[in-house]
């Protein structure tokens, strides 16, 4: 849809797994969800968060691809890989700095979110923004966020020294630019229990 | 007579449920055969009534398609509506009317399954009195069969005793909100949710039982609204809490009055709205005196400086909402704790103005429809009482009878269950209720169906409860008719008529017509259609609080929804109760009405220590009996669980997934835990929609509110402790 952006917003997630459930429904892949949802830290809090792929300008999931099996589209979107070149060897299940795609087994096949570009191409939003009831994912026009929403909509992650841009955007608190994610910050293991 | 014709585990393999994952002809069967058309209407759960469209194929639903224009919710759904499809051609979707023989249910023909109802609801009556025989109808039913059900019972059967399933439901907020405002009805359109500056919500857990109301929620949030949570549990909304009010189970009616008083205290009130639009005032101020915040704190948990915060914050708003669900109502003072609450919203001079007002959230399927024309034991067509002369008069002459034929106010739901135990009511004719599963004390229920000498039930599934029936029938989903329901907000809406029941399947309101003409009571159920049903209905709700005269199908499809009161064809609706601050009383004074507190009804005690608290989980709907048939939703959560504090656990040597074992004054479970830190440490939690041996309504008690009859399903004592080993059933 011209115009119109994909919108992460994980603190307004409540854990139904609408999205999930609903990508299961798309026409591309029957029965399989690309949704990426995780339980936080159950244990110790109800924070959840849902994730699409970040449909990354310079994909590492295509870099490490041996096969080059997995290719972007004019419009920016990453896709599945082709199945007649994809040999399941998981380096991009590896690689992807967001922890995107998934290797289906039973297909011998590395599939991600492609943006439904079944229902994007056609006019429609893409299924899981459209069904999410607290709009933690969310398909709209940028200046419609930038009026209703205060968090910032931010696309440039630092993963250590390295600088990834994305197609999609994640929403941060006001006032940023970047959004550092330093891979030490995961490994203390202080704190809570 | 009514005991279980066959052994659980054959009933099982036989009637389910069994979860259905996948739709007709497996997945990728539409890529082949693509559905021939869509049918716009709304989810057949919860109270939200989501628009959705049904991707249909021939007769059958296979699947989905979001319906963004419906404004309520406008495309957006939780898992139980994208997944509600995978209960079309459901392979334990009864089909044949059955009758219990001594192996278990023999399919039967339609004359000879409603011949043998009808005979034996005769015999009973003629030997213990019409009032031997009770209804039970459902809030899961489109508006025109939960009238037709009220017609049935008293027309047809000539019974005072009709009851549904919303008598755990709404009944708490409905006798307060009459109390206060003389009309059972959410004050506002959900829009004011978004448009409020501060919300204060209530044992609500609007994340996993009103999943679409979160956006309004965060809408609001978006603008800088505050939001302030009292709840036992950190339920998903509570992540963005800017206050979390962790109340001790029970204790709601301190907090609020608590609140109330601060308020007071610190001359936040609205002296003008409360001068020139409620009434008793005075007697409400002097009743919050004793409960400062200090005192408040020792009942309820909750630190004096986080009530202090949250009645300062609610009070200086220039638009605030109060919302309330389950978790505050049902209780033995839920009408009370509800009344708290609209006093603190009326005393702040909110309501009737954009972004400002009290609101309940409506739970069930037509919550709010199904209570409204006349399922309710009290209640007549258009929301009237059943005692009052003049609706009497106005409803026997649309229904062509005599005001002296119509029966009085009957028992409700708990209550007919007792008298089923006491052996005063000896028939139960059911539809839409799984009482095995929802009313509390299952075992007490139990044996309560086993005394009955009839028992007959409609359903599409085989309910737990409906495995102790004499004859069951097979009746439709909601998308088989055409009819109206309406929703959390008031806004009555179009639900279409999909696919035709299955097989030998019927529609439910031609099952009940049916049986009225085999009574010999015919000509005063002479519909073709749900239409003319819906057409009788309007006639008979005009002039009444929930006048439905102005609504059509057709205005409603036109204007996504029309809410009442609706009296006249060329009337807007009503999407906003109390504009100016005008209530439905007579003198059009809201009623500010005292509380006091009393003790639960299963009090913790020294051998019951610990609260236990129950409700729902976000992929299940109500008793299970269609959502625990459907695989998309139960792989989301199997299984209940008992959530416990790791403090709480640690005391007991339990671990996360250990088998515990949940003891109360009446019964025992013994389920896996979840150790969590977002529960009170005195408080465990067990969602309820299993049956049997995982059924937490094992647990549960009877007491009842002594005005809205809820039972007390929010607060029970218990013990627990480690389980050496798994029920014999999971192993």
């Amino acid at each position: 849809m011209y115009g119109y952006e994909f919108f992460v917003d994980t603190t307004r997630c409540i854990s139904c797994q609408s999205c999930i459930k609903a990508c299961e429904e798309c026409g591309t892949h029957r029965g399989v969800s690309m949704i990426n949802f995780d339980y936080v830290d159950r244990r110790n809090t109800i924070a959840t968060a849902a994730f699409v792929c970040f449909h990354c300008d310079d994909p590492t999931c295509a870099q490490v691809c041996p096969a080059d099996a997995i290719k972007v589209g004019e419009d920016g979107i990453v896709q599945s890989a082709l199945k007649s070149r994809c040999i399941a060897c998981s380096n991009c299940v590896l690689a992807c700095p967001f922890g995107i795609p998934k290797l289906v087994i039973e297909q011998e096949l590395m599939m991600k979110c492609d943006m439904c570009y079944d229902r994007t191409s056609i006019g429609k939003k893409p299924m899981c923004a459209t069904v999410c009831p607290s709009q933690a994912l969310t398909y709209a026009r940028p200046e419609d966020i930038a009026r209703t929403r205060r968090e910032k909509p931010v696309n440039t992650f630092l993963f250590g020294q390295e600088r990834v841009t994305t197609k999609v955007f994640m929403m941060a608190p006001p006032g940023s630019d970047e959004i550092v994610l330093d891979v030490m910050d995961y490994m203390w293991n202080g704190g809570s229990k | 007579m009514a005991k279980l014709p066959a052994s659980l585990a054959d009933l099982t393999k036989r009637f389910g449920p069994h979860p259905n994952s996948t739709p007709v002809g497996g997945w990728q069967d539409e890529v082949q055969n693509p559905a021939d058309r869509l049918v716009k209407t709304h989810c057949c759960f919860c109270g939200q009534q989501c628009g959705i469209q049904l991707k249909v194929r021939g007769n059958t639903v296979i699947g989905f398609e979001p319906w963004e224009e419906f404004p309520f919710n406008q495309g957006k759904l939780c898992p139980k509506g994208v997944k509600r499809y995978l209960q079309s051609n459901h392979p334990d979707r009864l089909l044949e009317p059955l009758m219990r023989d001594d192996h278990g249910f023999r399919e039967a023909g339609w004359d000879e399954s409603l011949d043998y109802t009808v005979r034996r609801l005769k015999e009973i009556q003629a030997k213990y009195g019409k009032d031997s025989v009770a209804v039970f109808g459902g809030a899961s039913l489109i508006t025109e069969k939960a009238y037709l059900m009220g017609k049935f019972a008293r027309v047809a059967l000539g019974t005072r005793h009709i009851d549904y399933n919303g008598r755990l439901c709404m009944v708490s907020a409905g006798t307060a909100y009459k109390l206060a405002f003389d009309v059972d009805r959410s004050p506002i359109p959900w829009s004011d949710i978004a448009a409020a500056d501060v919300i204060f919500a209530i044992g609500a857990n609007i994340g996993e039982c009103a999943p679409i109301t979160t956006d309004y929620v965060w809408r609001a949030r978006d603008h800088g609204a505050k939001l302030i949570i009292a709840d036992p549990r950190m339920t998903p909304i509570s992540r963005n809490a800017d206050l979390y009010l962790p109340l001790r189970p029970g204790s709601d009616l301190v907090l609020l009055m608590s609140i109330l008083h601060v308020i007071l205290e610190e001359g936040l009130e609205d002296k003008k709205f409360i001068e020139d639009h409620t009434s008793g005032f005075v007697a409400v101020a002097e009743s919050v005196k004793p409960y400062n915040p200090r005192m408040a704190a020792e009942r309820t948990g909750v630190p004096p400086d986080a009530i202090q915060r949250a009645a300062c914050m609610f009070a200086t708003a220039e638009r605030a909402v109060a919302m309330h669900a389950r978790g505050t109502e049902h209780q033995s003072k839920g009408v009370e704790n509800v009344l708290a609450l609209i006093n603190i919203a009326l005393i702040t001079g909110n309501i009737g103005r954009e972004g400002a007002g009290v609101t309940m959230i409506t739970g069930q399927g037509n919550g709010q429809g199904g209570r409204e024309h006349g399922q309710k034991c009290d209640q007549l067509p258009g929301a009237r009482s059943i005692e009052d002369p003049a609706a009497r008069e106005h409803v026997a002459k649309v229904w062509g009878i005599s005001p002296d034929e119509l029966p009085g106010a009957g028992y409700t739901a708990q209550e007919i269950m007792n008298a089923i135990h006491e052996g005063e009511i000896k028939a139960l004719f059911s539809i839409c209720f799984n009482p095995l599963v929802s009313l509390p004390q299952a075992e007490y229920t139990r044996a309560a169906l086993m005394k009955l000498e009839f028992f007959g039930v409609v359903d599409f599934f085989l309910s737990e409860t409906a495995q102790h029936a004499d004859v069951v029938l097979p009746g439709s989903l909601q998308e088989e008719e055409e009819g109206v329901t309406c929703n959390v907000e008031g806004r009555v809406l179009h639900i279409a008529k999909a696919v035709d029941p299955p097989a030998h399947a019927r529609p439910d309101s031609e099952i009940i017509c049916d049986l009225a003409w085999r009574l010999g009571k015919g000509e005063f159920f002479p519909y073709h259609s749900t239409r003319e049903i819906f057409d009788e209905l309007r006639e008979a709700s005009r002039g009444g609080i929930a006048d439905y005269y102005g609504i059509t199908y057709e205005r409603i499809d036109k204007e996504y929804g029309v809410f009442w009161p609706c009296p006249t064809a060329d009337h807007p609706g009503t999407p906003r109760l109390f504009e100016g601050g005008i209530s439905f009383h007579p003198d059009g004074k809201c009623r500010l009405i005292v509380t006091d507190w009393r003790e639960s009804g299963d009090p913790v005690a020294e051998d019951y220590p610990i609260y236990l608290t129950t409700g729902r989980v976000v992929s299940q709907y109500l008793s299970g009996t269609q959502t625990r048939r459907i695989g998309g939703l139960t792989d989301i959560y199997p299984e209940p669980r008992v959530e416990i504090h790791p403090r709480l656990a640690a005391e007991h040597a339990i671990e996360d997934k250990d088998w515990v074992t949940i003891t109360t004054r009446r019964d025992e479970i013994t389920l896996r835990a979840m150790v969590v830190k977002t529960i009170r440490p005195d408080t465990v939690f067990i969602p309820y929609h299993w049956a049997n041996k995982q059924s937490a309504n094992k647990l549960t008690h009877r007491t009842l509110d002594p005005r809205s009859k809820i039972p007390e399903y929010k607060v029970s004592a218990c013990r627990i402790h480690r389980a050496e080993h798994a029920p014999e059933e999971a192993q």
